[in-house]
């Protein structure tokens, strides 16, 4: 249980794949849906990433702005995410959860209380989006106390003084941006710039498991399939946008759409 | 309580982490964000002590913005309202109208400086917007303006400027569909293209980097005052500072060089819009934009929507600034409604030739609320920030008639 983020890589690495790690907003469109859409997507994910929804996202584009928005217009709230982790993870133990969000909503419930449901909830990773190094100390520490990897980003844009003193502070899982944007653009840089840059940080510490965000499609996911792990995010909200907008099923659509990403990294 | 540092800017009385009292502020943003707002930090550090851009700003200031603006006494009102006497700083008289044009033209000198060739910035009620269009037109930058499709359609005549000076004015039609969401926008767009854009944010709000620009431009309007009330007083008189509060990036201008004064001496009185009002509801501290701040939120977290005639002040948050000047006791607010800032606009247009903008309409109407309660030798003065001809249309359906 307590390394099962460590775990879901080393599964992957023996089967000499990448991790696949999607991302999806609780509660869209609503709580049921969005936990029935995470179960029937498991099966083919190393780790599952759920976002909490906040109505001032300033660093997500328009298909995750869109589901936090649904889910919030249907009303969810922490407590209810917490609830819904605790469902998964009663059948779904040995798969790591990890939320991501503003801290803003961690800073409203309280730091404290809220790591203590996490750890009760089952929720094995935390990736706050606006509080990054060193701004981030004390809460990542909070965090290793309670066993729950606090996932540290890297950009772009981020210097390699600030990028060997991130990787010294970070826990067993990077999450490196790829590419000069909010979530869901498209990759302004070509593949070779990305995995260049995928192997300065993996040459840091060659330990840490690296995955790379924002931009994986299905287009462009298995030119980058010799990282550690890839999380694709906006690609999921937008199908089930679509979904939702054709009066179709989104626990469908999305699960082909994931079996279809799985099927690219194999 | 917080206690303020004397004789260091109030802008700089952050902690390395860019908190203000340990407790607002900060630098709640993206990694993508955080070496380009450090590089522009270090670029604004050695630019403010630099002598040819310190003469560059001033002579901006002088020649474009048009130079000092004026300080008056109001007779009538004053003898109307039978109490302290009332004056007037007049800082909607610049070039641009409002007090928005320091900080719009520093942000564009900055963006010069910085090699970087787009801006862009967010406006509420379009005063940043305009100038923020022209200084970008002035010193050949392109310029791409965030607003909310409500405050578009709201404030029709300072979109029409912008786009005659040649800025893109891209509608915000997410959430609230007015500043808040704006700010948000632009924001994202910086984290998209902060290689080779220079964010200009609208008001003494977002990361610390972006408040102190801000606050800096501004303060400005207090030197003058400082001097113009030397020269009427031959002292500094016991004065109350009445200012608007929507960020609250003129009221940091109005009060810059008075803070170290006692508030017996010099008090501090800050007014928000009655439904958008962090400071004087007693909201809780969230983090928006970027920074730690009284924000409007609810009991989830997720931030407020607000409701105001003016596009100005409806936003959920305030300046950190303004948190530290509450929570030090140094300033104080309260608010006044939709109602009572018509109402001020009507006396002040009836008794005086000013035409303020709705924004500092609410300032008058603490100023109106004060003023009899008060001696002969208290000396009022309002920041009339803004020019009214903005929301000509949204007196014309409130009270019938605008003023010639």
């Amino acid at each position: 249980m307590k390394n099962s983020i460590n775990n879901a890589f080393k599964v992957a690495k023996k089967e000499n794949r990448t991790a696949l790690i999607s991302y999806t907003v609780c509660g869209d469109n609503t709580k049921d849906k969005s936990l029935q859409i995470l179960n029937s997507i498991s099966k083919d994910l190393d780790i599952a990433e759920w976002g909490i929804p906040h109505n001032c996202p300033t660093a997500d584009g328009k298909d995750i702005q869109n589901s936090s928005y649904r889910a919030l217009q249907n009303g969810i709230r922490l407590n209810d995410i917490f609830n819904l982790v605790k469902r998964f993870k009663r059948t779904k133990q040995s798969k790591p959860i990890i939320l991501m969000g503003y801290y803003q909503m961690i800073f409203n419930y309280g730091e404290k209380k809220f790591i203590r449901k996490c750890k009760v909830s089952g929720v094995d990773g935390l990736i706050v989006v606006d509080l990054s190094f060193p701004d981030n100390k004390n809460f990542a520490k909070l965090c290793k106390k309670n066993s729950i990897c606090f996932v540290q980003l890297i950009a772009p844009t981020t210097t390699m003084k600030r990028m060997k003193e991130i990787i010294k502070s970070s826990h067993e899982m990077i999450y490196m941006i790829s590419t000069i944007s909010t979530t869901g653009s498209k990759l302004k840089y070509s593949i070779k710039r990305i995995i260049k840059n995928y192997n300065i940080i993996k040459k840091i510490k060659p330990s840490k498991n690296v995955v790379i965000g924002f931009g994986i499609t299905e287009k462009t996911i298995s030119n980058l399939r010799s990282a550690d792990g890839l999380v694709v995010g906006s690609a999921i909200c937008r199908e089930i946008t679509r979904s939702l907008k054709h009066r179709q099923n989104p626990v469908t659509n999305v699960s082909k759409l994931v079996r279809k990403l799985k099927n690219k990294i194999i | 309580m917080i206690k303020l540092k004397k004789k260091i800017p109030l802008i700089d009385q952050h902690n390395k982490f860019g908190f203000y009292g340990n407790k607002f502020g900060g630098n709640f943003c993206a990694e993508t964000m955080r070496k380009p707002i450090e590089d522009l930090s270090k670029l604004f550090e050695k630019l403010r002590k630099d002598r040819k851009f310190l003469k560059k700003k001033d002579h901006y200031f002088k020649h474009y913005l048009g130079g000092e603006t004026p300080f008056f006494k109001l007779e009538n009102l004053t003898k109307h309202l039978g109490g302290a006497q009332i004056w007037c700083k007049d800082v909607s008289a610049i070039n641009g109208d409002a007090h928005k044009a320091y900080h719009a033209t520093v942000n564009a000198l900055i963006c010069k400086e910085s090699g970087k060739r787009y801006i862009a910035g967010d406006t509420g009620a379009g005063m940043f917007g305009k100038n923020l269009a022209m200084a970008a037109k002035k010193m050949n930058l392109k310029c791409k303006i965030f607003m909310g499709t409500k405050d578009i359609s709201r404030q029709a005549p300072n979109v029409k400027f912008m786009r005659d000076a040649g800025a893109e004015v891209v509608p915000v039609d997410s959430g609230s569909k007015t500043l808040v969401d704006a700010v948000s926008e632009c924001m994202r767009h910086y984290v998209s293209n902060c290689d080779n854009t220079h964010l200009a944010v609208g008001s003494a709000i977002g990361c610390n980097i972006f408040l102190k620009i801000c606050a800096w431009s501004t303060s400005q309007i207090s030197r003058e005052l400082k001097k113009q009330l030397i020269k009427e007083f031959g002292e500094i008189p016991k004065l109350k500072l009445i200012n608007v509060i929507g960020g609250g990036s003129s009221a940091l201008g109005f009060w810059n060089e008075f803070i170290d004064f006692d508030k017996k001496h010099v008090e501090l009185i800050g007014v928000e819009a009655k439904y958008a009002a962090p400071l004087s509801t007693n909201a809780r501290v969230a983090i928006l934009h970027g920074a730690a701040q009284y924000c409007l939120t609810d009991k989830e977290g997720q931030i407020a929507e607000t409701h105001s005639l003016s596009a100005g002040l409806d936003y959920p948050g305030s300046s950190p600034l303004h948190g530290l000047l509450k929570d030090s006791g140094r300033a104080r607010y309260t608010n006044a409604s939709d109602k009572e800032a018509l109402a001020a606009f009507k006396l002040i247009t009836k008794l005086e030739d000013i035409r303020p903008s709705l924004e500092p309409a609410h300032a008058w109407s603490e100023c109106i609320r004060l003023a009899p309660k008060l001696k002969k030798s208290d000396v009022l003065v309002v920041n009339n920030c803004g020019k009214g001809y903005k929301d000509k249309k949204i007196y014309i359906e409130q009270l019938g008639y605008y003023p010639k």
